[in-house]
């Protein structure tokens, strides 16, 4: 399984994910004697899909190709799943295809998520849309990578408005704006927390608590039972 | 009725109308006790009337030894205050609405007890109308899928369980599958592990619609359906005690099947459990359908017609009641949804009292299917529940040892005293786990409040990228504000009981 793993793939390819150090991913450095240290593995997702895609993909692929010429960056087909990754730009455009035409009819959008890729210079901030169709009992993916530098998407509450909520958790995990939305604030975290806690630079733990003056204090000062 | 600026406050002669039957009632609370009747004059100036003092007794006024914390007579004007003496509510409405200058904004919640858990709705009312109605969450976040990030693929069914801990199978369930589906082993998991996920799933899924059921009656005040519900919830989490060592946050679906495999007495608990459902589960639509108190509250109630479903991506009880039969376990099948003989409940009312007829017809549906799951399990005793594949199956054997806990003397015996590389292996494949191939996969179950969806990124390590759940919660949330404005403020707590969100999955 281990070979797969080791994808070859240039470091600026959508696909990229990091690379890792050693045998623990923590480099050279970290003391480790395993022997492995001067290990290097790249990981990438796997690489995007070509024709004939099989099942309905091909069908659905051509519609949209002659819906919205030129949205569609790449096809991924894995684990018979489509996902199209698409740009910021063409997004609004091709939702808009894949809810109205009646040949695709995606009438809903069942998430919105993001994934922070930060290895990937230039599309560190991928959001995720998972679109079902009731009409046509089918589900599609659509993916845009943004820059953390400017981390800003158009919102599709225009189109699904069932997004709102999404699109505001989305926000608020990985402080990707979305253009156009309603009202987008934070909706999990409290409204003055700093940070965007899904991002990979967000340490679990070990971070200062942020609610409303309270701290916790080191652990030498807390209170103990064993005195 | 007489309209009162607080200035004037000094009619020392009280304006007093006859005994009617409305004013004895209006006054029924003031005239419980024997000093009750002043203080509530003046603490519910809206209701209380002191038509239980007789005229000219010589009884002094209330108002003439007023503490100091009431307005006196040379203080500035101030609010409008009301008094009723009975039988004129309607005038006293319609001059307040007249007036216009009162929409407060109420906070319910976020530790209202009708709000399942904590959820803060920011409520704008005139009178007893929602004018405006602003769901505010986020009160029970947990960072769950920050910390699926920090396990083991096999240490996410546990944290996975965590986020709707009342349909707390439902989230294993959608993980695991999407680890299967990332690993590529979906039709590799044995025939008698997807018996036992269905099992698990709905007796979980009766239990989850008893206490959506459950605690919307409460919510009316119908305390005998809570206790009904209850009661057949517990013996639901008895069964999946006995099953899997915990009534909550079972962590019993694990990637490549199930932690364990059904207790020696397991089918006979199995049909105990639905001897005792086919026969108590009635009893709660005997008392909840043809209520007429029920049916007020809940008939016409919490509208949501199926273009407002489809526009805010509704899924579960709330669509079916609109007469669209979609229910993932049929049209996306999944654990071998389609060899059962089942069907999918709809009504055609759109409002909260078809909501809980389905949920009602839902739990007879789920009994149908654990029948026939008894029978698939009678058919597969002694075949394996966990795939067999040892770098994903070791670590999930739970089997159980003589004394109830930990693993078996075989197992552990195998491990430890078969060979030093046994160990070593079982080591490694505990500590590190299993490797998962880089890719992304959506996988989505039919919880019972509705689609329960996993989002899982691998970058084919042995801890998951990143791991979404979208919680049917969340997205329903977003209706309440559709439901509720222009309503009544009663009605809210019913949508909100339709809707049937767990603040767990909601906030994860």
């Amino acid at each position: 399984m281990s070979n797969d793993l080791i994808n070859a793939a240039s470091p600026v390819s959508p696909t990229y994910i990091g690379t890792r150090d050693g045998m623990w991913g923590s480099g050279s450095g970290s003391g480790d004697v395993s022997g492995f240290a001067g290990q290097k593995r790249t990981l990438s997702l796997p690489a995007p899909a070509s024709m004939p895609y099989g099942e309905w993909f091909d069908d659905c692929i051509a519609e949209i190709e002659t819906e919205v010429d030129g949205a569609v960056l790449q096809v991924f087909v894995w684990r018979g799943e489509l996902s199209v990754v698409t740009t910021p730009a063409r997004l609004l455009e091709l939702l808009r295809a894949l809810r109205d035409k009646p040949s695709l009819r995606f009438e809903i959008c069942s998430s919105v998520s993001g994934v922070h890729y930060p290895e990937q210079a230039g599309g560190e901030l991928h959001v995720v849309y998972q679109l079902l169709s009731i009409t046509h009992n089918r589900r599609i993916r659509i993916e845009i990578a943004l820059p953390d530098a400017r981390p800003i998407a158009p919102s599709c509450v225009p189109i699904y408005p069932m997004a709102n909520y999404h699109e505001r958790e989305t926000y608020d995990m990985f402080g990707i704006m979305f253009e156009g939305h309603p009202g987008l604030t934070r909706i999990l975290m409290p409204d003055d927390w700093e940070g965007h806690p899904l991002r990979k630079d967000y340490p679990l733990g070990g971070i200062p608590v942020q609610f409303k003056g309270a701290s916790v204090p080191p652990v030498e000062q807390r209170r103990s039972y064993q005195q | 009725m007489s309209i009162l600026n607080r200035t004037p406050r000094t009619p020392k002669t009280p304006k007093v109308t006859p005994v009617t039957p409305e004013a004895t009632a209006a006054s029924a609370a003031g005239a419980a006790s024997p000093t009750g009747g002043a203080a509530n004059a003046f603490s519910q100036p809206n209701q209380a009337n002191p038509t239980n003092q007789a005229p000219g007794s010589g009884t002094p006024h209330p108002e003439d030894h007023l503490p100091g914390f009431f307005a006196q007579g040379d203080e500035p004007e101030g609010a409008q205050a009301y008094l009723s003496n009975g039988g004129d509510w309607d005038q006293i409405v319609a001059e307040q609405r007249g007036r216009s200058d009162e929409v407060i904004v109420v906070n319910m919640g976020p530790v209202h007890p009708s709000t399942h858990g904590v959820m803060r709705l920011v409520i704008e009312l005139d009178g007893e109308t929602v004018l405006s109605l602003r769901p505010s969450i986020g009160y029970l976040h947990t960072g769950i899928e920050k910390t699926f990030e920090y396990r083991s693929w096999v240490q996410g069914s546990p944290i996975a369980t965590r986020a709707n801990y009342v349909a707390n199978i439902f989230n294993e369930a959608a993980y695991c599958l999407a680890v299967d589906k990332a690993l590529g082993i979906t039709d590799a998991i044995p025939a008698r592990a997807n018996t036992l996920r269905v099992m698990m799933m709905e007796v979980n899924r009766i239990a989850s619609h008893l206490i959506a059921v459950g605690s919307g009656g409460l919510e009316l005040g119908a305390t005998s359906v809570t206790m009904v519900a209850l009661r057949e919830r517990e013996r639901c989490l008895d069964f999946m005690e006995a099953v899997s060592g915990l009534r909550m946050n079972n962590a019993y679906i694990r990637p490549g099947g199930v932690a364990v495999d059904l207790p020696e007495n397991g089918l006979d608990l199995l049909g105990e459990l639905i001897a005792q459902l086919r026969r108590n589960l009635p009893e709660l639509s005997q008392f909840m359908l043809d209520n007429p108190i029920f049916k007020m509250r809940t008939q016409g109630v919490a509208y949501l017609n199926l273009s407002a479903c489809m526009a805010l991506g509704v899924s579960g009880p709330p669509l079916r009641s609109t007469g669209y039969p979609w229910d993932l376990r049929k049209t996306q099948p999944y654990c071998g949804y389609e060899q059962y003989d089942f069907n999918v409940c709809t009504a055609d009312s759109c409002d909260a009292y078809g909501r809980v007829v389905i949920r009602l017809n839902e739990m007879d549906e789920s009994v149908r299917i654990l029948q026939q799951c008894l029978a698939r399990l009678k058919d597969s005793q002694g075949q394996r529940h966990m795939i067999d594949d040892a770098h994903i199956g070791a670590v999930s054997d739970l089997v159980v040892g003589p004394d109830g806990q930990g693993n078996s003397f075989t197992h552990v015996k195998e491990i430890m005293g078969t060979s030093m590389e046994s160990l070593i292996h079982h080591f490694k494949i505990a500590s590190q786990g299993f490797h998962v191939p880089a890719g992304q996969v959506y996988q989505a179950v039919e919880a019972p409040a509705g689609e329960l969806g996993v989002h899982l990124v691998s970058d084919g390590g042995t801890q998951p990228y990143r791991v979404h759940l979208r919680d049917p919660g969340f997205n329903h949330v977003q209706a309440l504000p559709i439901m509720c404005e222009g309503g009544m403020l009663s009605d809210v707590v019913m949508a909100v009981a339709s809707l049937d969100p767990v603040m767990g999955g909601v906030d994860r």
